[in-house]
């Protein structure tokens, strides 16, 4: 069941494959909770590129991490929905068991990390890490399976067989990172998260490992969250942009519309900061800080930082409403 | 792992030998005085039944650090003895050989510390681990203060509190002795009995203590390898537990501790010192406890040689062996 | 093209690692460390007892001969009395500080020597750095106990509580000078050291200034490790009989119930008193020690789900 709010109807459909429903997280500290992701909610469409991107802190990563149930305490999910569709099908991740869970990362919805430099284990073969997913999901599989179905996904990501037998020690970081796509994709997911997977890498390798995860995507099928604070690397990649702040969306649009007609001040400011090629040198931020997340104020909380606030601003807490069709913003300015 | 690399480490373990040997040969002629000589001479003064022993240990004596020879023929002659494990007779139990003594008392300090340490560090870090697991049971946590009370403890403590309870109190375990005093060693099933019997005692105390110590060690290693990349990884591929703990969680934990158990049984040869005095064990301690108390130092010596040996030994084969367990380090 | 970053600039709290390293009351600190504060205790009764001691008792009465002899505990001799005749009231009173001041010197020493020596190492770096390094590895391999036997048994008998003290600290230092140095590597790369060597610091004020007081946490849970390390190398020669032969301090009081047979004959008072002594303290360094390294490494700390 969805929930009847007329906002969440509208920000997902019913077809979407992976649809995020009012989700909060929050992390317990001596003074408090602090509600690192405030209500989140959005949809994922069969297939579709969405991206998500915001200033660190802002609870994107959170948010990526959250939906693999991979939150470690003292952070935990207070509430909210997080709902997985195989056709008519619904499971509610949020509320399955553990080893259920277990059962359906990988196989169902899939994560390539972020730090990609220390995500194999430096005493295990590559070859060992494809050998370790497979056995944890299906029993019974034979050596020989294994490995071909390994050759495969490296073939995917344009590595070649051999890798299987390096340690990973001695791959290159970009040879990593395409190690760490293959692994996620070993079992087909529907579902692929990418927490920053480029974010260590130099800008040449970010650009082939964008092309891998992109061929990937496509002959899989799979629909991709893609997490980033490069809103250049995120619009070449993406289809929709959800801007985050403060643990909340604040804008969803697709990418067109967005970088052309941006609605919330937030994401303008966002966006007039990029360099372009007319005025290098000169470097403009968004002024200010985010906000405390321990005991937020009530209203906007990009209020303090925006140039157009309003009396009313702080408030209301500004719902995320269909400013026009499939462009999403929480402002009062609309 | 390359020849060369082997022949280097070799060359290191023969270095620290050959230093310990030097060291062994110069402290007593760095002493004010001349123990050795002194303890020498109190014994043939006493005269009697030994003056003939004396004699021949004065010779004996006189050979290896006398002033007849020029000094680097006699450290020369020395290093040869070394190698032949030859360390002079023993000044209190004479015409016992030093080395005979030692090596009459290895094979009991060896089979209780090789038994204890492996037991103790295979129980230990496994207790550490989970405890420092977080899907561990609650439970385990609770087990975690006495453990770690325990290792706070000096394990001879232990023995006393074990001896008097068990041995003296209660009569479940022989008092002393590392079999029936009267019985003569030998290989039948009785006298191994015999033998297990006395070694109880000992070996728990050592392995209460020393379980603590290494679930310590390991608890805070695997805290910090839970907040490694690859466990979250692991997680997110939705490895089952068992592999995650212990393929990916412990066998990198586990790296560190390595070193340290290669020193604990590098140290197994000079044995449980005061537990073995405890106990009256027949062991190197009890040896060394000895020779201590009546200045009997061909054999302290000896023993110190033995143990820097061992200890070479035992590091060299960890320095050999890190490469296969680190795959990072063989390049 | 470059890559831009939104917002990668401004320092901002990190949602996945909230912000707790504020300044908060050194009383809710505690309430927080339960370890510190119980091992803190426990330590203070120790110094207290040994402190307080001598008023209500006669530390005469730790003499031999000042007793009747073997007695089990009982109203006038509440922890009984050795076969020597000492009475072990008084032997606790008179031997606790003593092996305290072995453990505190020992320690002191060090760490000390510790701190100069890694601070030197890992500040300086180069050759000077390799020297130290390399001295500390080769004498960490050489098995402590047997080479404080040797010396112990050579200076025997005429050997005092604070010559004790110094034999032991001889090979106190490495693990402290090693463990420090590491720390000081780490550090010395930090951005605020990195500042006050481009503002124009100099070395000496980079290190008290700078470097030392990010030391602090580590180099007092050193402290205590070293001291409790000391205390149980000095109490290990001392139950073998080669510390102090005057002194009735509580390695030689186990010393003395071992050589006398205390365990067959049936006295386990006279056990007693130096076991629940000893542990006692060592429960309490050990629990400052693992309090002091939550602090020094905030990640040892036991998150509540």
């Amino acid at each position: 069941m969805i929930a009847a709010e007329p906002v969440t109807r509208g920000l997902i459909a019913p077809t979407d494959v992976l649809a995020i429903d009012n989700l909060q997280v929050s992390y317990r500290s001596d003074r408090g909770e602090v509600k690192a992701v405030g209500g989140v909610t959005f949809g994922l469409k069969p297939g579709e590129r969405l991206g998500l991107v915001g200033e660190s802190g802002c609870g994107k990563t959170t948010t990526a991490l959250a939906i693999m149930r991979l939150i470690r305490p003292p952070g935990r999910i207070v509430g909210g929905r997080i709902l997985l569709r195989d056709g008519a099908s619904e499971t509610d991740l949020a509320s399955l068991s553990d080893e259920r869970m277990r059962r359906t990362r990988l196989s169902e919805v899939a994560l390539i990390p972020q730090g990609s430099m220390n995500s194999l284990n430096p005493v295990k073969r590559i070859g060992d890490h494809f050998a370790d997913s497979i056995q944890a999901h299906e029993r019974r599989v034979s050596d020989s399976e294994i490995r071909d179905r390994t050759s495969e996904v490296l073939k995917m990501v344009g590595l070649r067989d051999s890798t299987a037998r390096l340690f990973p020690h001695e791959l290159s970081g970009g040879m990593k990172q395409r190690v760490c796509i293959a692994l996620s994709i070993t079992l087909s997911p529907k579902v692929i998260i990418a927490d920053e997977p480029t974010s260590a890498l130099d800008v040449v390798v970010q650009r082939h490992v964008m092309e891998t995860l992109g061929a990937v995507q496509q002959r899989l099928n799979a629909a991709v969250i893609l997490v980033g604070h490069d809103m250049g690397l995120l619009a070449q990649f993406v289809d929709r942009l959800g801007v985050m702040y403060a643990g909340k969306l604040v804008e969803l649009a697709p990418i067109r519309n967005l970088f052309e007609n941006p609605l919330h001040p937030y994401t303008k400011l966002l966006i007039s900061s990029l360099p372009t090629l007319e005025q290098r040198g000169t470097f403009r931020g968004v002024p200010g800080l985010p906000p405390s997340l321990l005991n937020p104020p009530v209203g906007c909380l990009f209020a303090p930082r925006c140039p157009s606030v309003m009396e009313r601003c702080t408030l209301e807490t500004p719902p995320l409403q269909e400013v026009t069709p499939d462009h999403w913003a929480a402002c009062h300015l609309y | 792992m390359t020849w060369k690399l082997l022949g280097k480490r070799f060359g290191m373990f023969l270095i620290v030998i050959w230093g310990a040997a030097t060291l062994n040969f110069f402290l007593p002629r760095l002493a004010p005085g001349d123990p050795i000589r002194e303890r020498l001479f109190a014994l043939s003064t006493q005269g009697g039944l030994t003056q003939t022993g004396v004699e021949e240990m004065v010779a004996s004596y006189n050979a290896r650090f006398g002033l007849d020879l020029p000094l680097w023929q006699q450290y020369l002659n020395y290093l040869v003895d070394m190698l032949r494990f030859d360390f002079g007779y023993s000044l209190a139990m004479f015409p016992a050989q030093a080395s005979d003594l030692i090596f009459d008392a290895l094979p009991w300090t060896v089979g209780l510390l090789l038994v204890t340490t492996i037991i103790s560090f295979v129980l230990g870090t496994l207790l550490g681990a989970l405890i420092a697991w977080p899907r561990s049971p609650k439970w385990l946590e609770y087990l975690a203060a006495p453990m770690l009370t325990l290792a706070a403890i000096p394990y001879y403590l232990l023995a006393l509190v074990l001896l008097y309870v068990l041995a003296f109190s209660w009569k479940w375990f022989p008092l002393s002795g590392g079999y029936t005093t009267g019985t003569q060693p030998n290989v039948s099933l009785e006298f191994w009995w015999d033998v297990l019997k006395h070694s109880i005692l000992p070996a728990l105390s050592i392995i209460l203590a020393a379980v603590g110590s290494w679930a310590i060690g390991i608890r805070g290693m695997m805290i910090s390898t839970n907040g490694e990349d690859y466990m979250t990884f692991a997680e997110a591929r939705g490895l089952r537990g068992n592999t995650m703990f212990f393929r990916y969680g412990l066998r990198n934990a586990m790296l560190p501790q390595i070193t340290s158990l290669a020193l604990s049984l590098g140290h197994i040869v000079s044995g449980a010192l005061i537990v073995e005095v405890v106990f009256t064990y027949p062991g190197v301690g009890s040896l060394l406890y000895n020779a201590i108390k009546g200045a009997d130092y061909f054999v302290v010596y000896g023993v110190v040689f033995m143990v820097v040996l061992a200890l070479g030994f035992a590091t060299m084969l960890v320095d050999l062996a890190y490469p296969f367990l680190d795959p990072r380090i063989r390049s | 093209m470059g890559t831009i970053l939104v917002g990668q600039a401004a320092p901002a709290a990190d949602a996945a690692m909230p912000t707790v390293r504020r300044h908060i009351g050194i009383g809710t600190y505690l309430k927080r460390n339960p370890k510190l504060v119980a091992g803190l205790i426990l330590f203070g009764s120790l110094l207290v007892f040994s402190l307080l001691g001598p008023l209500f008792i006669d530390t005469e009465l730790a003499r031999p001969m000042s007793a009747m002899p073997s007695q089990p505990p009982s109203s006038t001799y509440p922890f009984g009395t050795d076969d020597q005749g000492r009475n072990l009231l008084a032997v606790a009173v008179v031997g606790l500080p003593l092996t305290l001041q072995v453990g505190l010197i020992a320690g002191l020493v060090a760490i000390v020597l510790g701190t100069v020596l890694g601070l030197t190492a890992g500040y300086v770096g180069g050759v000077t750095d390799m020297l130290i390094r390399g001295i500390c590895d080769i004498l960490l391999t050489v098995p402590g106990l047997v080479v404080l036997i040797t010396v112990a048994a050579s200076i025997q008998g005429a050997i005092s509580v604070q010559m004790m003290a110094l034999v032991v600290a001889s090979l106190a230092w490495m693990w402290p000078a090693r463990t420090i140095r590491s720390q000081v590597l780490t550090l010395r790369e930090r951005a605020y050291v990195q500042m006050a060597k481009l503002s124009g610091m100099k070395t000496p004020e980079i290190i008290f200034r700078e470097i030392m007081p990010n030391l602090l946490p580590f180099l007092a849970a050193s402290f205590v490790g070293s001291v409790a390390a000391a205390i149980l190398a000095s109490i290990g020669l001392e139950a073998l009989g080669l510390g102090p032969q005057n002194e009735p301090t509580l390695g030689m009081t186990i010393y003395w119930a071992i050589s006398f047979n205390a365990v067959i004959r049936g006295m386990w008072w006279w056990l007693t008193m130096p076991i629940v002594a000893i542990v006692i303290l060592f429960i309490s360094l050990f629990m400052i020690s693992a309090g002091l390294d939550e602090i020094a490494n905030p990640r040892l700390r036991k998150v509540s789900s």
